[in-house]
């Protein structure tokens, strides 16, 4: 269970990640991960750093998967993001946080609903 | 389109203030912010309108919704704004068009399940709306009765959310039965059972055609509370506007549930002797709620055993006894509500309650006597015009099966008796004889030089004090009225010094 989850996860990820190659922006990271918790995406677009976290869901049972991110997570995504541009000496550049909610329903297309500068 | 805009009305006391209500929906994080100074069951709307959208099968958006109620400044409370609210989500997710919102107003909770519950206010609100041109307002199908008084309005009683759809989309009006409204309770109440007590019935007449505040002093169970019940039976009905105002009143108090909203009769309301200030003048901290002297507006206010209530309650009564109405202030606003009410004090003699001059059964102390209705401050006696002592009644009073006049009689005698007033104090600031200011009194309303020079009289051996000689005054013309006599001579002078001092005694 916990397996299919986790693919579920990752193939959200590499979903978005996909998605803003598309549009242009490079990777930098992923799944950066420190004591504090873990970026899901790290990415350039025209000189602005994108920390993107990428929320997947097979079933819309349990709501909307951007509501899962609530003020605590907010906060937490906030920080990361600090932390990752304090670590690779980034300090000064713009940077924006972005959300995306990929759907996984059965049979058809996985959906990604993108955010930006949600925070 | 992510705006919408959509009419409220909000309540400031009996005045209504139009609140637009802006939805705008942006992308970001599924959130739902609520701007305008709402109060507690306003905030929880969020929960509500939720469910009731997605139960009525419209969606609800997973994107950043800010509500905002303006004006800002003015504080709004209550589940009424439910409605409007969800209302414009549908309009900022463009399942409703925005045209044709101008001219109508949403009022209503909303249920979990999208059925739409009564509020309180809503007459208020509509006459309110009326005034600033609102043509339409969508109210909750168990408020309907209280839309039929009010003209210039088209009131549409909705029970569901979904209704409100259909109704948005389409123009479908909801099926709605207006018969069903029509359910006045006659009031069972009437003078003819009352058994005997002839001076009482008299004072009470003339309390009712003069407008005259009145206190009955007798032992328990002499019958102070069933005839002071029976005044709204003699008093002249309201009129429509007075009847609007009345039902006004009691629906910003949630109390429509015990008062017809058409009904012409005037209120009765009879607080607890223990009650608090609070209740009887009115207050709340954000919903400034009316009080019983308000919901007693155009009415009789009754309270019994008003030895008993505590220091302040009674006096707190001065203000409205003398304006007509109370105003009050707290951090939310100053709200006035109307008070204009015929006082009914009822009080024992005595602790004991036995005391009737004779002093035969009566157990208490002669201080002990004095002190009682000493509790009764003097400047609220002094408002009083009429005292009168009920007494026991006697055995062949019991014994006698004739009827008393019926309340129909003494009503009609008392219309007659006031349409003669009314005549005379044409073009003047004040209707009723209690109303007649002490300098008239002396000038243009004078009795009789016979009835004055009695008067005068009094006033030389003390027996009378000045307030006392123009409250005197002001009965006479109220019996000279009655009488059909065109001003007061010397009889009805004495008949009215022998009302204002019956209890004088005790």
């Amino acid at each position: 269970m916990t397996n299919r989850l986790a693919q579920i996860g990752a193939d959200g990820e590499t979903l978005v990640a996909s998605y803003l190659e598309s549009r242009g922006a490079t990777i930098i990271a992923r799944n950066w991960r420190i004591k504090g918790g873990e970026i899901d995406l790290v990415a350039r677009l025209d000189g602005m750093l994108l920390f993107i976290e990428v929320k997947s869901r097979s079933s819309a049972k349990f709501g909307h998967p951007l509501e899962a991110i609530g003020p605590e997570k907010a906060f937490r995504l906030q920080r990361l993001a600090l932390a990752w541009i304090a670590t690779h000496d980034h300090w000064g550049a713009d940077y924006r946080i972005d959300c995306a909610a990929v759907h996984f329903r059965h049979g058809l297309k996985p959906e990604i609903e993108y955010r930006a500068g949600v925070l | 389109m992510p705006l919408a805009r959509v009419k409220s009305i909000a309540l400031v006391g009996l005045r209504g203030e139009i609140v637009d209500i802006e939805v705008d929906i942006s992308d970001g994080l599924p959130g739902y912010s609520l701007l305008g100074l709402p109060d507690a069951a306003l905030l929880e709307s969020k929960e509500r309108v939720r469910s009731a959208l997605q139960n009525s099968g419209a969606p609800w958006p997973n994107k950043r919704v800010t509500v905002s109620l303006s004006p800002a400044w003015l504080p709004k409370s209550g589940s009424g704004f439910d409605l409007p609210i969800a209302v414009a989500l549908l309009v900022a997710q463009g399942l409703v068009a925005q045209c044709e919102l101008t001219t109508l107003i949403f009022l209503g909770e909303l249920a979990l399940d999208g059925a739409i519950k009564p509020i309180r206010g809503i007459l208020p609100a509509l006459l309110a709306a009326v005034e600033r041109g609102i043509t339409t307002a969508i109210i909750p199908v168990a408020n309907a009765a209280e839309s039929i008084g009010v003209e210039g309005i088209q009131a549409i009683p909705i029970a569901r959310m979904s209704e409100v759809i259909s109704f948005l989309e389409a123009g479908v009006m909801p099926d709605f039965h207006r018969e069903d409204l029509h359910k006045e309770s006659a009031s069972s109440n009437d003078l003819s059972e009352i058994v005997g007590q002839k001076k009482a019935r008299h004072a009470l007449e003339m309390a009712a055609i003069g407008g005259h505040h009145l206190l009955f002093i007798g032992p328990p169970g002499t019958g102070k509370t069933m005839l002071a019940e029976r005044i709204p039976t003699i008093m002249p009905p309201l009129t429509r506007v007075e009847a609007l105002e009345v039902a006004a009143i009691h629906s910003i108090a949630g109390a429509l549930a015990t008062r017809h909203v058409t009904s012409i009769v005037p209120p009765f309301v009879s607080p607890h002797h223990t009650t608090t200030t609070t209740a009887m003048v009115g207050g709340g901290a954000n919903f400034i709620r009316p009080g019983a002297c308000s919901m007693a507006h155009r009415g009789v206010l009754f309270i019994d055993e008003a030895p008993e209530c505590k220091a302040g309650v009674l006096d707190s009564l001065r203000q409205p006894l003398e304006s007509g109405s109370v105003s009050i202030s707290r951090a939310s606003g100053t709200v006035t509500f109307p008070a204009d009410f015929l006082l009914v004090l009822a009080a024992n003699p005595c602790p004991c309650g036995r005391y009737n001059g004779k002093g035969r059964a009566c157990t208490c102390s002669s201080l002990q006597i004095r002190r009682y209705l000493q509790r009764l401050s003097g400047p609220l006696l002094d408002r009083i015009d009429i005292r009168s002592f009920v007494e026991v009644p006697s055995r062949t009073e019991l014994a006698s099966t004739d009827a008393g006049e019926s309340s129909e009689i003494v009503r009609a005698r008392v219309v007659a008796a006031r349409n003669i007033a009314a005549t005379r104090f044409n073009g003047l600031p004040w209707q009723l004889n209690s109303q007649i200011p002490a300098s008239q009194l002396r000038n243009k309303f004078r009795a009789r030089k016979e009835g004055m020079a009695f008067l005068h009289a009094q006033l030389d051996d003390e027996q009378i004090s000045a307030r006392g000689y123009h409250k005197v005054l002001r009965l006479a013309w109220t019996i000279a009225d009655r009488e059909g006599i065109s001003v007061p001579g010397l009889p009805e002078v004495e008949s009215a010094y022998q009302l204002r001092q019956g209890a004088e005694a005790l």
